[in-house]
């Protein structure tokens, strides 16, 4: 899921200066899961809105606010209240946020920064694991991916920066390349030991990324 | 074709050191101290070293170059992508720059721009087939280039690393992507760089080992603490700890080293941290 956390409170404060009346939108998919921007979240985000002096002219958690037509949707039904806001503040990743900004004109404010695509380990515990670069290595690599856990994103092996079979960013990470190569040693297989990979296909990973299912298939 | 492929093909006992850029465009300190090297076959010049934002590599490589001071000019996969690592290249190419040390580069998380955005659109691997390409007048896309750049291609190897096989099978892909030499990390210990040299017997690629002149018991365990890849072995430390005079133990030590690369390898690289004149020293034989 979309891993996004609230954006400290000073930034915040400067991003809604300019206005009274705010409504608030969540999300119920992965802001909610990970604690950012579900109805607790919404709850408390009004509570110190109102210590700021701002009024809440009432506020909903979108099933997924990076829906953009169910969210065009949820805004409908709520459009006295969103009418009666000076803006809309949103409590989901970017791409919640403008589903919110592409269905009105009023002023919207991002109260989450968006982080990564992550996996949960526990709850409140997330690790990158892809970073969507749209062109998988994973079946020669034991299924760990070294574009993302490992800081440089090399294709042919460590850095020489590897100690102890750690990282050098970070001593508390495993070596993403040492991973690779003990899993592949378990399962008896070179993997992607057996080639030099080439230079990495970045256009695969071409800003803004569109995909349409052709005739709904793929 | 460089001094340094010419002596390394005849077999000779070759020394590089290095030179950092300065951070500014006074290039004085930096061209004097490279020029004065002695007994030196070829300078490097180091690229951004520590992920620190210093003048181009490129720039005082080609003053250094085109003023008779052969150079190895340093480039990492850190701070460029394809297209410029190409771009400076050839660029390295016209100023008659021939020896490369082709790196990924250490991340920026610890340089003095750890808000900047890394690169590493090509791992060194990728680096060296690229460079391969250039030498045989096509660019990474296949298109020729009007005039063929000429390089001696060199990588970066780090002895120490464990587990072996997992370190020594990338030295592999450097080698079958057109490496011609290795310049090693620091290396402290001789059954390191034994054990390194007895895998490298059937690649019939040079070695440089990499020396570095430690002053003190505090600069030795800052190096083990911060510099990735760099591991002082406490017995060391505890000579440089015990001596009264620590920089001429390390002077001691560092020519210990090169005594042992002597008979274990091709070459030394040596890195004196600004300490140049104790080369000659560092270097004495017997």
């Amino acid at each position: 899921m979309i891993i996004s956390q609230l954006k400290p409170f000073a930034e915040l404060q400067t991003a809604l200066a300019d206005f009274d009346r705010l409504f608030l939108v969540g999300c119920a998919a992965c802001a909610t899961a990970c604690k950012s921007g579900g109805e607790e979240e919404i709850f408390k985000l009004q509570e110190w809105l109102n210590g700021q002096g701002k009024e809440v002219t009432g506020s909903v958690v979108i099933d997924e606010a990076c829906h953009i037509m169910r969210s065009a949707r949820d805004l409908r039904q709520h459009r006295a209240m969103v009418q009666d806001a000076d803006a809309l503040m949103v409590l989901a990743c970017g791409s919640g946020v403008q589903s919110i900004s592409s269905n009105v004109d009023k002023c919207v404010v991002g109260g989450l920064n968006s982080m990564f695509l992550g996996n949960v380990r526990r709850f409140g515990q997330y690790e990158e694991m892809c970073s969507l670069c749209g062109e998988c290595i994973l079946n020669e690599t034991a299924g760990i991916c070294p574009v993302t856990t490992c800081a440089k994103g090399l294709l042919n092996g460590p850095c020489g920066g590897m100690e102890d079979g750690h990282c050098e960013i970070d001593g508390e990470i495993e070596c993403a390349w040492l991973l690779i190569y003990e899993r592949l040693q378990r399962q008896q297989r070179p993997g992607v030991f057996a080639r030099r990979v080439p230079p990495k296909n970045w256009s695969r990973r071409c800003k803004p990324g569109r995909h349409r299912l052709q005739d709904g298939k793929d | 074709m460089s001094n340094l492929s010419a002596q390394l093909g005849l077999g000779q006992f070759v020394v590089t050191a290095e030179v950092a850029p300065p951070k500014g465009i006074n290039t004085a300190v930096a061209l004097a101290a490279a020029r004065a090297f002695s007994n030196v076959t070829a300078v490097n010049v180091t690229d951004n070293q520590g992920a620190n934002m210093r003048l181009s590599s490129l720039a005082l490589a080609a003053q250094l170059q085109q003023t008779g001071t052969e150079t190895v000019l340093q480039l990492t996969c850190r701070d460029r992508n394809r297209m410029a690592l190409q771009s400076d290249l050839l660029g390295a190419a016209s100023f008659g720059i021939e020896n490369l040390l082709l790196l990924s580069g250490d991340h920026n998380r610890f340089g003095d721009h750890p808000d900047a955005r890394p690169v590493f659109d090509l791992d060194s691997v990728q680096l060296l087939d690229m460079t391969a390409g250039l030498m045989s007048g096509v660019d990474m896309v296949g298109k020729a280039l009007d005039g063929t750049p000429h390089f001696f291609p060199g990588a970066a190897v780090n002895p120490t690393a464990e587990p072996f096989e997992l370190m020594f099978q990338k030295v592999v892909k450097k080698v079958e992507s057109g490496a011609r030499f290795f310049q090693s990390q620091a290396v402290f210990d001789r059954s390191v760089l034994e054990r390194f040299m007895v895998a490298m017997a059937s690649y019939q690629v040079p070695v440089l080992a990499g020396v570095l002149l430690l002053r003190s018991a505090n600069m030795a365990r800052f190096l083990n603490a911060n510099i990735p890849g760099v591991t002082v072995p406490q017995v060391l430390i505890d000579r440089l700890e015990r001596a009264t005079d620590p920089l001429a133990e390390g002077v001691l030590i560092a020519r210990e080293t090169v005594g042992w690369a002597r008979e274990l390898c091709q070459g030394v690289h040596l890195m004196t941290l600004g300490r140049e004149e104790y080369i000659p020293e560092i270097l004495a034989e017997g």
